[in-house]
């Protein structure tokens, strides 16, 4: 009972520092899937008095991924279905050529203007439809989402790393005593200090196994893997290998250096 | 015959208060049994701790088993108390530790197999009388019991020097006498020097001693 308590309040600290880091990249590769999506899914399109070439498109901004012209059919088909054959071929002629771009990846406001400003450069465009309200709204929505997640994720890191200091005090008293008395009798610092190093790597495997079994559990809850569906996001929430070893790196160099602050700030009491 | 410990106008003071020790010089042969005696607050246990290197000389040059503390690394140190046995008045155990894991202690640290520190730890549970008590943790046992304790662990791996602070300050007769007879077996048979820190001097000891007497500042043998 008391060894168990003796480890609990460092597993627990340890893991809400994973369950936040965890979070937050979980949130991360959600709002990135999302954006993926986004994109997939969002064009602008351009009109131009004269026939432009994809090269030419390229040519004036980095972020165009592809370009395709649009029938101007639809529109004529419109305007009068009892049109002759000949006219409408006039018609398409004197009509300007619309064209739709694909991005490679969902943009921000700024790269947005800066696009709309390189397009307008071209002669013979005289009108780009970047649907920015829809855009700048979905975008600002993405951000706040992330900044709240971020705020949260840190406010449990910096309530975590202030109860580990906590414990990192009560540490120094339970082990103080100890490491003194072993110094008495010549014990090396290594020595002195490794029940310390033990009980702290010990502590941060519990911690990660901890962490594991619980995004496990997460990642393969039907409930939230339905309710990332409904959104049309698909990513991987906890991968067992690339995750658990980043979760058990942070949890191992944060209780190491825990040890060794108790080491550092050791003084003999005789 | 060789001098285990050599103090030379050696002075001893807390980091700025006054000075405890003042320029004393005296000597410890090896192989020998040492009293030191004075009144509370004297610096007889200040004197003692500067022995183990727990406290630098202020001034002068001290020298215990070829080893200049006045300006020893930490390596020589931890060097020098491998081959100390320190025994204290509140004991100093491991409190997390069974009794028997206490007087491994300094094995362990000097390295010793497995195998001979067992047989060692039980050797010595057996003088001190708490064989059937090995597993148990220090706040079990009686302050007499934990002392026997701390003194098997002082033994556990043949110091040259044994250092004693008030050993059996709190102690009944009956654990007293058997700190006093582990002492005086530790000198006359294995002859380990032995400085004993104390109030008052057993009547019937039965080997020879030396007797310094600490007052204002100064030491000097009693004979």
């Amino acid at each position: 009972m008391k060894s168990i308590r003796n480890h609990l309040s460092l597993v627990i600290a340890l893991l809400s520092i994973l369950f936040s880091i965890q979070v937050f990249m979980i949130v991360e590769r959600s709002i990135d899937a999302y954006k993926e999506n986004l994109a997939s899914n969002y064009s602008v399109v351009v009109v131009s008095q004269k026939k432009l070439s994809d090269k030419s498109f390229f040519a004036l901004n980095d972020l165009i991924e592809s370009v395709s012209e649009l029938t101007p059919d639809s529109v004529i088909k419109k305007l009068n279905s009892n049109m002759e054959a000949k006219n409408v071929e006039l018609l398409k002629l004197a009509l300007p050529k619309f064209y739709k771009l694909k991005l490679k990846y969902y943009p921000n406001p700024q790269e947005i203007k800066q696009l709309k400003k390189d397009l307008l450069k071209q002669k013979g465009i005289t009108k780009v439809e970047d649907f920015s309200n829809n855009h700048d709204t979905t975008y600002k929505l993405l951000v706040l989402f992330k900044n709240v997640i971020f705020v949260f994720s840190l406010t449990v890191l910096i309530v975590t790393i202030l109860l580990i200091f906590k414990e990192l005090r009560i540490w120094q008293f339970k082990h103080n005593e100890r490491m003194s008395i072993m110094g008495l009798f010549g014990a090396p610092i290594w020595l002195r200090s490794a029940v310390l190093f033990r009980l702290s790597i010990v502590d941060a495997f519990i911690a990660s196994v901890l962490a594991f079994i619980l995004f496990s559990y997460i990642a393969s809850n039907a409930w939230i893997a339905k309710e990332l569906e409904n959104i049309g996001i698909s990513i991987v929430m906890f991968d067992p290998l690339n995750d658990f070893l980043l979760l058990l790196g942070v949890a191992m160099s944060l209780s190491i250096l825990l040890a060794s602050l108790i080491v550092l700030g050791h003084k003999e009491e005789v | 015959m060789d001098k285990v410990i050599m103090a030379k106008d050696l002075s001893l003071s807390y980091s700025n208060s006054e000075t405890i020790i003042n320029k004393v010089n005296f000597s410890v042969n090896s192989g020998s049994f040492v009293f030191i005696t004075g009144a509370s607050g004297s610096g007889k246990s200040t004197l003692l701790k500067s022995l183990f290197g727990g406290l630098k000389p202020k001034q002068g040059s001290l020298v215990v088993g070829g080893v200049e503390l006045s300006n020893v690394s930490s390596s020589k140190l931890n060097f020098l108390r491998r081959h100390i046995g320190i025994v204290f008045q509140d004991y100093k155990l491991v409190k997390e530790w069974s009794i028997e894991k206490n007087i491994m202690l300094p094995l362990i640290i000097n390295g010793y197999e497995k195998g001979v520190t067992q047989a060692q730890v039980d050797k010595l549970l057996k003088h001190v009388r708490l064989n059937h008590q090995a597993g148990k943790y220090p706040l079990e046992l009686s302050g007499g019991e934990q002392q026997r304790v701390a003194m098997a662990r002082a033994l556990a791996h043949n110091p040259i020097l044994i250092l004693a602070d008030e050993p059996t300050g709190n102690l009944d007769d009956y654990s007293s006498q058997l700190i006093w007879n582990l002492l005086e077996g530790a000198n006359s048979q294995l002859k380990t020097t032995v400085i004993v820190v104390t109030h008052h001097i057993p009547r019937n000891m039965s080997v020879d001693y030396k007797h310094f007497h600490i007052e204002y500042g100064s030491i000097h043998e009693v004979n």
